[in-house]
C-alpha cells in the first residue's frame, strides 16, 4: 500500500475519473504554481472501481475552482487547513469560462484578432452544451 | 447605449415598434430628411458588399447625416495587421455610429465591446446578418400583414447562410410559425439552430431535399444563394451551386398568395423568368431594407 502524507494547507481533489489526473494538473496549471503536488492515480474506489487523487499544497485561494468545475464537476473538492478537511466544496458547471479552452471554428474573430480572450458561455445546463461566446460553435470534448 | 449583434438584441415590442417607424419613414421621408444631420456613419466593410454598404449609405444620407469607411479590407489597416479592437477606437473618434461586415463570425462584437459609438453587425461571416432579417420581417409584415400563422420554407445553402440563421431565430418569437427547410445534405441548418432554437422552444419544422414536394405548403419561400465565399473547397461549391433553380413550373405548384424572397445576390437559383410573377417580391426587399436601416440608425443614435 502505498503511503502519502497528509497536507497542511490546500486542496484535495478526489474522486477524478482513473486516468485523468494528469490532464487536470495542466489544465489548472498546477505546473506554473510554486507548489507541492500529489498524484495518486489508479486508486482503488468502491464507488468508481478506480480513481485519481490530487493533492496540491497551496494557500487555499490559489485554485481555479470554476475551471475546475468545467472540466469535471463531479470531482469532490477536500479543503484543508491545518492538516484537517475544513470544508468539502460542491462544484458546478461554471455560466462562464475564460482562456481554459479555445475556439476551434477557423472562421471565428479568435482565430485572428490579437489578444482577444476566448469565452464560452453556458448555453444548456442539461447537455453540458458551452458555446463560444462570439461564433456561437459548440466546444466538444472529443 | 445600443449595439445590434442579433436580432434577437430586439424584444418582438422594439421590433414593432422600429418597424412601425420604418412604415412612417416609407410614408413621409420628408419628415426625417434632416434627422441626422451633423452625423456620421462610418461603414467598415472588411469583405465586399454592394447592396448592403449601399443601402446603409443611402438611409444615412436620406436622412441627412454623412458617411465615410472603407469597402474593402485591403483598404483599412487591416492590412497592416490592425486588430478590430484598435480600429474600432479610431472610428468611434471619427464617426457616431458604425455599420461593419466582418468575414470572421463575431468581429463586431468584439467592435461592440471597445467602441464608444452604436456597432451594428452588417454580416460576420456564415454567422448573422441581423439588418437583413429586419429587412426580411419588414417586408413580410408589410406584405403580408403580419409576422404570425405561416408556413416559411428556407432553400438553399441553410447552413452557412446567415441570413437564414437570423431569419429563423427572430421568426421563432412569433405566434403558429412553422419551417420547412429545403437544402442538400450537406448545407442542412446548423447544430445548434436546430437544438438550441427550434427544438427548444418547440417550433414545427421538417428538412426536405427535394423543393418540389413542398411547394403548396408555403406561404413564403426564401431563396438563398450558395456563397462560393463560404467553401474552403471549390469542388463542394461546384457541385451544390446549381442544385436549387426555381423556375415557372415550380411557381406553378405553389399558392396563389405565395411571396418569394432573397437577400440578393442572386446567381442561378432563382430563374429570371420568375422575376414577372406577382409573387416574386425579392426586389421590394431591398427598399424596405433602406426604410429599416433609416429607422435602426435613428433608434441608436436615440434621434426621436
Amino acid at each position: 500500500m502505498l503511503n502519502v502524507g497528509k497536507i497542511e494547507e490546500g486542496f484535495v481533489l478526489d474522486h477524478m475519473n482513473a486516468g485523468e489526473s494528469l490532464r487536470i494538473y495542466h489544465d489548472l496549471k498546477l505546473d506554473e504554481l510554486d507548489c507541492t503536488v500529489a498524484m495518486i492515480m489508479n486508486a482503488r474506489s468502491r464507488k468508481m472501481g478506480k480513481k485519481d487523487i490530487l493533492k496540491v499544497e497551496c494557500p487555499i485561494d490559489m485554485l481555479d475552482l470554476d475551471v475546475l468545475g468545467f472540466i469535471d464537476h463531479k470531482i469532490t473538492v477536500n479543503v484543508i487547513k491545518d492538516g484537517e478537511i475544513v470544508e468539502k466544496k460542491r462544484l458546478h458547471l461554471p455560466k462562464e469560462i475564460k482562456n481554459v479552452i479555445k475556439c476551434k471554428n477557423p472562421r471565428c474573430i479568435t482565430s485572428i484578432e490579437q489578444e482577444l480572450d476566448h469565452i464560452f458561455v453556458l448555453t444548456d445546463p442539461s447537455t453540458e452544451t458551452y458555446r463560444c461566446k462570439y461564433c456561437e460553435e459548440t466546444y466538444s470534448r472529443i | 447605449m445600443r449595439h445590434l449583434m442579433s436580432p434577437m438584441d430586439f424584444s418582438v415590442e422594439e421590433l414593432e415598434k422600429l418597424m412601425d417607424l420604418a412604415q412612417d419613414i416609407s410614408a413621409d421621408p420628408a419628415k426625417y430628411a434632416h434627422k441626422c444631420d451633423g452625423r456620421i456613419l462610418a461603414t467598415c466593410f472588411y469583405e465586399p458588399s454592394t447592396r448592403t454598404r449601399l443601402s446603409f449609405e443611402s438611409a444615412m444620407l436620406r436622412l441627412g447625416g454623412q458617411v465615410l469607411g472603407f469597402a474593402t479590407a485591403d483598404s483599412s489597416s487591416a492590412a497592416k495587421g490592425e486588430s478590430v479592437s484598435d480600429t474600432i477606437r479610431i472610428i468611434s473618434s471619427y464617426a457616431d455610429i458604425c455599420a461593419m461586415r466582418h468575414p470572421k463570425e463575431g468581429a463586431p462584437m468584439v467592435a461592440a465591446q471597445k467602441s464608444w459609438i452604436p456597432v451594428i453587425n452588417a454580416g460576420d461571416g456564415g454567422h448573422q446578418h441581423p439588418t437583413q432579417t429586419l429587412t426580411d420581417l419588414m417586408t413580410i409584415r408589410s406584405l403580408k400583414g403580419s409576422l404570425s400563422d405561416m408556413t416559411i420554407g428556407l432553400c438553399g445553402d441553410l447552413k452557412f447562410g446567415r441570413t437564414v440563421h437570423s431569419l429563423i431565430n427572430a421568426l421563432c418569437r412569433y405566434e403558429n410559425v412553422s419551417f420547412i427547410f429545403i437544402s442538400p445534405p450537406e448545407l442542412k441548418i446548423p447544430d445548434y439552430i436546430r437544438e438550441d432554437v427550434l427544438i427548444r422552444n418547440n417550433i414545427p419544422f421538417k428538412e426536405v431535399i427535394k423543393l418540389d414536394d413542398v411547394m403548396p405548403e408555403l406561404d413564403i419561400l426564401y431563396m438563398t444563394r450558395v456563397q462560393r465565399e463560404r467553401f474552403f473547397n471549390e469542388e463542394d461549391y461546384v457541385r451544390l451551386k446549381d442544385f436549387y433553380i426555381l423556375n415557372k413550373e415550380k411557381m406553378a405548384l405553389a399558392k396563389s398568395d405565395m411571396m418569394v424572397l432573397h437577400p440578393l445576390p442572386r446567381v442561378n437559383e432563382i430563374s429570371v423568368e420568375v422575376d414577372d410573377d406577382e409573387r416574386a417580391m425579392y426586389f421590394k426587399q431591398v427598399k424596405y431594407g433602406m426604410y429599416i436601416r433609416m429607422a435602426l440608425i435613428l433608434t441608436l443614435l436615440e434621434i426621436e
